[in-house]
């Protein structure tokens, strides 16, 4: 096992954990019942995997050709800071726009303080 | 066996693009379909990075930072279309 053998199987560990993790979030909005628990798989295991694939791609470039992106890691700052803040305000976008939720919620504490508005 | 790993991994990336793009299409609300269109630009991004290790070059890292403002932008201008109606609002309250 030599270093660049080594440094191509962390790459390739983290790039397949991302990988899964997205294709976890695909399921996730295609299996759940409504826009908000659709936004909430959406948001955070595709951030989540979109981080991994980023830092796979990272680790590859700095290892094996010992070339520091900056880049990426903007991308991952980036992405790490836009992507939570893109599902909240398309939920709120959808509450305020009336989407009903799923027909088995049991509580909406939300919608008693958008009346009293 | 990294390539093979690396086909593997823009496999499952298509095979969820696809997903998302029945989620699209279907999708009962404008916002499920926004938040669809969110999840294929960051698919997108991932996409490009895995792309980049198996071409081996660094010549498309701009790319996903481009492509990742773009599509927080046009969530934010989207969810503020559904949510006030405009995207610029002009008049002011003097």
């Amino acid at each position: 096992m030599n270093a660049e053998l080594i440094s191509e199987w962390i790459a390739a560990g983290f790039i397949l954990s991302g990988t899964s993790l997205t294709l976890l979030s695909a399921i996730g909005l295609i299996r759940l019942p409504d826009v908000y628990t659709r936004s909430h798989a959406a948001s955070k295991s595709t951030t989540l995997g979109v981080l991994f694939i980023l830092l796979g791609a990272f680790l590859f470039f700095w290892i094996n050709e010992g070339y520091v992106s900056i880049r990426l890691l903007l991308g991952i700052f980036f992405v790490f800071l836009t992507a939570p803040v893109a599902g909240h305000i398309i939920c709120r976008a959808a509450y305020r726009s009336n989407v009903k939720l799923a027909d088995r919620t049991v509580h909406d504490d939300l919608k008693k303080y958008m009346k009293a508005d | 066996m990294l390539n093979f790993m690396l086909q593997l991994a823009l496999l499952c990336i298509t095979i969820s693009m696809g997903i998302l793009v029945y989620r699209v299409i279907k999708g009962p609300s404008i916002p499920d379909r926004v938040v669809a269109l969110d999840a294929i630009g960051t698919n997108l991004i991932c996409m490009i990075a895995v792309l980049s290790i198996l071409l081996d070059t660094s010549m498309f890292l701009e790319v996903i930072l481009l492509i990742g403002i773009l599509s927080f932008t046009g969530t934010v201008a989207f969810s503020k279309f559904l949510e006030k109606g405009e995207i610029i609002e002009n008049e002011r309250d003097l």
